[in-house]
């Protein structure tokens, strides 16, 4: 991969305020903009300084802002959690980077028991304004624990807030939203996509962290996903506008808590969901979604909620990688399925 | 003050100790060796017979005055630990967890902190949140089930108490870190950081970690290990093959093994090591060698798993009576000082119990509450629709 190298004029003050970048460009000018804004936000992870991180998210930001707000931790991911726990008492707005989502399971503990609960165990008086960026999701040839999508478990977790981006203006704007953020959030970077452009403009007003949003009109069903799997979804969309059929599609960009609004908004009008996510169906995202739809449009709905989700198995060896993931094509086959029923 | 034997056994029909165990005579040998000395590197400056002692690297200039306090400090948070004790078997507590044993160890380390330096305690920790200024009562909701700790942890500099076993020391090393970043470490006006675990904690990942993590940033962090011998039933010789004070060596950094029974001791070098933190020398892990008196929680049964020998040879370590011989033999206490911190014990006891009986259960929206600093619409509505179902039945209607 290419490592981008920082403009930094552009960076400090955008020549013009609309720019064409990668996801993974777009995150690291977010993170200086945030550096800039607030001396108490600090980066934490492993490699993130000299080397800029594996991805390069955080290329150039030890450089500028120096050894003590990024810091190159030692290798151990409770760690980096555990200590930026302390460090939020203490006043600091903290945001770890996990290298790779199978990674983070040595942090889980403090995530769980610590991160996410100190705020009700002490009633407010604790905040706990941490963001944890996980690059996840698969499609990109990788070894075992590198290609995983835990993102459910965080979802499923009371005290944490999840999001995850899915091109560059959202990147840009959400990975300072969420440091902004006064709860703790989970921030989950679609690495297959890090080098996807994108247009961003740095001045525009940006809409809410915790918001889902319709990013293409449709009428004959409804396409829900986040992440890596906008992309997909949006491919699919204009694949079967080929064929005559409309889909809607809807970026969730929050996990947790849900935005399902527009969700419902949109069945009640197509009345079929297909919810596309790279994690195993089981107890997932998806699942929730499918709940919540029937509970609240269930007139509305002409077919049953349909799942298009990595199989529940563990992430296979990457030469299969291409049968787990959902693609365009058993997207469109759950479409034909909805709107066979 | 009551006999040994009313600390350990307050139900007069409990089994005596050690019947279940049936120890071989080699544990039996073993057992007493591993808790028996502290070895020869065990700092100590006021023996069990309340001898003063001196040490080469290690000493303390104390006044009768500061002496009486220690002592009432150990002896009020005895009262509080035994009235809280009580309590949980008349039902007013749904589980205790008992200091006995550790008042000197608790005590000496929190006496020597100064208001600026910062507490990560575990859930033992009775005695220090009492040096912090906490008043006792705020301790009781966590084990009735009314709250999870009320005090403010960063008025008071004393975190809520952590129970999943080790995860403050990495929450203390961070918020150390923090001081180093914060310019507040350096010299005599220096902050410092103190973190509380004990003998079983030290097998956790997180305190290797937070060893790790407090080294390499320089940290000023003083890791206070209370090794009172027993992780519920498994002994030290479980977790270590090596003393604990000594693993700090392989991190970098000193490791001190103080008497946790001599108050003195234990503030000494709980000063020092504070003070080397504040100046930038951190940080330092001090082992208090010590013994718990009772059961782990008052759910525990010590009678299955360690003998009673054990526990007859440390009662003649009390780290209060030292503390009394000594005030005696020096006549820097007399009896109306004695009767009046029986007096205050007694008092303490019974505005405890007064409190405990009757603290009010918590409404049902406290469920909810302040989950998210920024709230979450989510939740917001399942409230709702709950705290209407429950209205129902108040209405009578059900």
């Amino acid at each position: 991969m290419a490592a981008p190298t920082m403009d930094r004029s552009t960076a400090a003050a955008p020549a013009t305020p609309v720019q064409t970048l990668t996801i993974s460009k777009a995150l690291n000018m977010g993170l200086r903009a945030a550096m800039e804004a607030n001396p108490k936000v600090i980066m934490m992870g492993e490699d993130i300084g000299k080397l800029g991180g594996v991805f390069r998210i955080t290329d150039g930001l030890q450089k500028d802002f120096g050894e003590q707000r990024v810091l190159d931790t030692p290798l151990a991911e409770s760690g980096i959690i555990g200590t930026a726990v302390g460090l939020a008492i203490r006043g600091y707005r903290p945001v770890c980077e996990i290298q790779f989502d199978g990674f983070i399971f040595p942090g889980f503990d403090q995530i769980v028991s610590q991160v996410a609960k100190l705020h009700y165990r002490t009633q407010g008086k604790i905040k706990m304004p941490i963001v944890i960026r996980v690059p996840f999701g698969g499609g990109i040839g990788a070894v075992e624990h590198h290609s995983e999508s835990p993102e459910s478990y965080f979802a499923h977790t009371a005290g944490l807030k999840v999001v995850s981006c899915s091109n560059p203006a959202d990147a840009y704007w959400m990975i300072q939203q969420a440091i902004d953020c006064d709860d703790p959030v989970l921030f989950f970077e679609p690495k297959r996509r890090y080098y996807e452009k994108g247009e961003v403009d740095t001045t525009a007003q940006p809409g809410k962290l915790f918001e889902s949003r319709v990013l293409r009109s449709g009428t004959d069903a409804t396409l829900v996903a986040y992440g890596p799997m906008v992309r997909t979804s949006l491919d699919a969309a204009n694949a079967a506008a080929e064929d005559g059929t409309s889909l809607e599609v809807i970026d969730l960009r929050t996990l947790s808590p849900l935005d399902l609004a527009p969700v419902f908004e949109s069945v009640r009008r197509t009345g079929r969901l297909v919810v596309v996510s790279e994690a195993p169906s089981e107890s997932s995202i998806a699942s929730e979604i499918a709940a919540k739809v029937q509970q609240e449009c269930f007139y509305s709905l002409q077919a049953p909620v349909l799942r298009v989700t990595g199989f529940d198995t563990p992430y296979p060896p990457s030469k299969l990688e291409e049968e787990f993931l959902p693609d365009l094509d058993r997207v469109l086959h759950a479409v034909d399925r909805s709107l066979a029923w | 003050m009551s006999s040994p034997e009313q600390w350990t056994h307050p139900e007069p029909d409990a089994a005596p100790a050690a019947t279940a165990a049936k120890p071989t005579a080699e544990q039996v040998i073993a057992g007493l060796r591993a808790t028996d000395e502290g070895g020869a590197d065990l700092v100590q400056l006021l023996t069990p017979e309340g001898e003063r002692v001196t040490h080469p690297d290690f000493d303390i200039d104390i006044t009768p005055e500061e002496l009486r306090g220690l002592y009432r400090d150990m002896v009020l948070i005895r009262r509080v630990d035994r009235e809280a004790n009580a309590l949980q078997r008349k039902g007013q507590l749904g589980i205790w967890v008992p200091l006995l044993g550790q008042e000197a160890a608790q005590i000496g380390a929190g006496r020597a902190m100064r208001e600026t330096d910062m507490a990560f305690p575990s859930y033992r920790e009775h005695g220090i949140a009492w040096t912090r200024g906490i008043n006792p009562t705020e301790l009781l909701g966590i084990f009735r089930g009314t709250d999870q700790g009320t005090w403010d942890p960063v008025e008071k500099r004393f975190h809520p108490y952590t129970i999943v076993i080790g995860n403050q020391v990495l929450n203390a090393a961070g918020y150390a870190m923090g001081q180093k970043f914060d310019g507040r470490v350096g010299d005599d006006e220096g902050e410092a950081t103190m973190c509380f675990f004990g003998d079983g904690a030290t097998s956790q990942g997180d305190v290797h970690e937070g060893f790790v993590w407090a080294a390499v940033y320089d940290a000023p962090l003083v890791f206070f290990c209370q090794n009172n011998q027993w992780a519920i039933s498994e002994p030290t010789e479980r977790q270590s093959r090596l003393p604990l004070y000594q693993r700090a060596r392989g991190y970098g950094f000193p490791g001190i093994r103080v008497d946790g029974n001599d108050v003195l001791a234990t503030l000494a070098v709980t000063k020092w090591a504070l003070d080397e933190c504040r100046h930038g020398n951190g940080p330092i892990l001090i082992e208090a060698f010590t013994y718990r008196m009772d059961a782990h929680t008052t759910s525990d049964d010590p009678t299955r798993y360690r003998l009673s020998d054990e526990l007859e040879m440390w009662k003649l370590k009390d780290p209060i009576e030292r503390v009394k011989v000594y005030l005696v033999r020096q006549q820097w206490a007399d009896s109306e000082f004695f009767d009046g911190v029986e007096a205050d014990a007694d008092k303490l006891g019974e505005e405890l119990r007064e409190f405990c009986t009757n603290m009010p259960d918590p409404p049902a929206e406290r469920i909810f509450s302040n989950v998210y600093a920024e709230g979450n619409p989510n939740l917001e509505a399942q409230r709702d629709e709950f705290l209407d179902y429950v209205s129902g039945f108040a209405g009578g209607e059900h």
